[in-house]
């Protein structure tokens, strides 16, 4: 499989921190410039552009928060003249805090990169038909992959989210050979496609898939039943979109496109940048872009990054599977438990990663209730087979997360499932 | 012989049972017998039809979780006594029945225990040996 960029994805360290260092120093100059209310945080902490010298110095600039970006909300963040920005993508805003960022030419032109490189990196090329039903318009998902496949030369199937039956007569017409779509929705488009019999006319080859946090599990499940190979892509908004990380050929986490954006790893709780291979919050600086370019934005994600050599040849850091969120890590009975670990224990159960997680508060104490949709594989005739199958569910999610949920079986296709992001958990506690 | 059984995960909400029943009533699907097991969150119901594919097809359309199963129709005298009969020939020989329930039948003289154990092979063997017949699907819905 080929490079987009090879002289910058299998760069050498030295090259690059060099690269880094220099677009660093840029960077910060223009943001303390540009940005009032960065120049602020800065002076408050006592660091001067000129404190920032190369990549060793990152770590003594200030953090920035969602809340700090609301707190600016719209323009606050914006470092270039209205007449230079073109475009802006903006956050769904569910957790009441919508993002809006902006972007110039050169902005869009480096997020497209990034996305190129993830299609080539998924062994897409000028021949491929590349299907993406991310959402189009503010969501990134759609403008970023497009913008990729454009650059490679794929042809390019703008189909946005929704219409089921469209999507997958498209996908068989056309003969897609490359899917970009979240998780959630590329193992329900292969349901349907199974359901309806035309596993035989998909012409599939590859996935990329992302904007949700997905197991291994489920990937070895989606590309058992498409007949694929999954790859995971990373992004966000704040930092420009999709193509922040993608995943390789090796399939052991996603090379951050670090010549644009400088990954750390920091203990949530301190602020402390940790080594290599140690899990915590990512955060990251933007070098090159320039009407939004954050420096050290929290994501809270949480994840690894690794530097250990790469059977692709890139030497861009890699960075885990997301293993959760800062913000959507449960607190149930003073124990954390992440949603991601229930899919990982209905997948190696035999059970599909259809689930629901519902929070109560009953005489000061919660409850934790897991509704699972039970399968007609997993279904049996008889009252002691399924109880049987409840039970196993709770030892393995008690083995887990050291506490038992009481599991509730469900309907098939009775847990509302959305074409984005898969609203997973319920909490009615009221606190 | 055995005969076909499709069980139907039911959750435990009002109006499950009516909507089953009356899929299979438009789809013209003659029920000859039933069974509804129930635990606190959920039910199984058993149905022995005329037609196992298409009821089969009619309920994974509307997303339901089935499962077919063989089961066996015992044709047994209907007088006090008979099925406990068959029950002691199936005991003595240490086969087990997970649940049973009787089915209706036009016959005056008989009727159908519909029995799941854990050998059909072994059951129905047991059975002959004692010179009870296990019905066919034919038998159970035409009346032999």
């Amino acid at each position: 499989m080929g490079y987009y960029q090879g002289e910058v994805e299998c760069a050498e360290r030295e090259a690059m921190r060099e690269l880094q260092s220099k677009r660093l120093v840029e960077n910060v100059a223009h943001v303390y410039e540009n940005v009032p209310h960065y120049r602020k945080k800065m002076d408050d902490k006592g660091v001067a552009p000129g404190d920032i010298k190369s990549v060793d110095d990152l770590y003594k600039l200030p953090f920035l928060t969602k809340d700090d970006l609301k707190d600016a909300y719209p323009y606050g963040y914006l470092a270039v003249p209205l007449s230079e920005a073109v475009r802006i993508q903006s956050t769904s805003g569910t957790t009441g805090k919508r993002v809006v960022a902006f972007y110039t030419h050169g902005d869009i032109d480096l997020w497209e990169d990034c996305c190129a490189r993830a299609i080539m990196a998924a062994g897409g090329g000028r021949d491929d038909v590349v299907h993406v039903c991310y959402g189009y318009g503010l969501f990134t998902g759609g403008p970023g992959l497009n913008g990729g496949s454009h650059r490679v030369g794929s042809l390019t199937l703008p189909m946005s989210s929704g219409n089921t039956e469209r999507q997958i007569q498209f996908m068989t017409d056309l003969e897609a050979t490359i899917l970009c779509c979240t998780p959630s929705y590329a193992a329900f488009l292969a349901e349907s496609i199974i359901e309806q019999g035309l596993r035989g006319q998909i012409k599939l080859k590859a996935g990329i898939f992302g904007a949700e946090a997905w197991s291994e599990e489920m990937r070895r499940d989606i590309e058992a039943r498409l007949g694929i190979k999954a790859y995971d892509i990373y992004g966000l908004t704040e930092i420009s979109g999709p193509g922040v990380s993608f995943e390789c050929s090796d399939q052991t986490g996603m090379h951050v496109n670090e010549d644009h954006f400088i990954p750390e790893i920091i203990d949530p709780e301190t602020g402390e940048v940790l080594p290599d291979g140690q899990r915590g919050e990512l955060v990251f600086t933007c070098i090159t872009k320039k009407a939004f370019p954050l420096l050290r934005y929290r994501t809270r994600d949480i994840c690894v990054l690794s530097r250990k050599p790469c059977s692709c040849g890139r030497t861009l850091v890699k960075m885990s599977r997301l293993m959760g969120r800062t913000d959507d890590m449960l607190i149930i009975r003073g124990v954390n438990v992440f949603p991601s670990q229930i899919e990982t224990v209905l997948l190696s159960c035999g059970f599909q990663p259809n689930y629901q997680i519902v929070l109560d508060r009953v005489h000061h104490t919660d409850t934790f209730e897991v509704r699972v949709e039970l399968t007609s594989e997993m279904f049996s005739d008889t009252v002691k087979g399924i109880s049987t199958k409840e039970n196993e569910l709770v030892s393995a999610m008690r083995a887990m997360l050291g506490i038992s949920p009481k599991v509730t079986l469900v309907a098939p296709r009775s847990i509302a499932r959305s074409e984005g992001k898969a609203v997973r958990v319920i909490d009615n506690r009221k606190i | 012989m055995t005969i076909e059984q499709i069980s139907v995960f039911l959750e435990n909400k009002p109006g499950r049972l009516a909507e089953i029943t009356k899929l299979i009533g438009d789809a013209g699907v003659d029920l000859r017998a039933m069974s509804l097991a129930d635990t606190a969150d959920f039910g199984v119901l058993r149905l022995m039809v005329d037609d196992p594919e298409k009821v089969r097809e009619l309920l994974l359309g509307v997303g339901c979780a089935i499962s077919v199963t063989q089961v066996l129709a015992v044709r047994i005298a209907d007088k006090p006594g008979s099925l406990a009969g068959v029950l002691a020939v199936l005991a003595d020989a240490a086969i087990s029945v997970e649940y049973a329930y009787a089915s209706i039948t036009r016959d005056k003289e008989n009727a159908y225990v519909i029995l799941r154990v854990n050998d059909n092979d072994r059951a129905l063997e047991t059975l002959s040996a004692h010179g009870i017949k296990a019905a066919s699907a034919k038998e159970l819905f035409n009346g032999g």
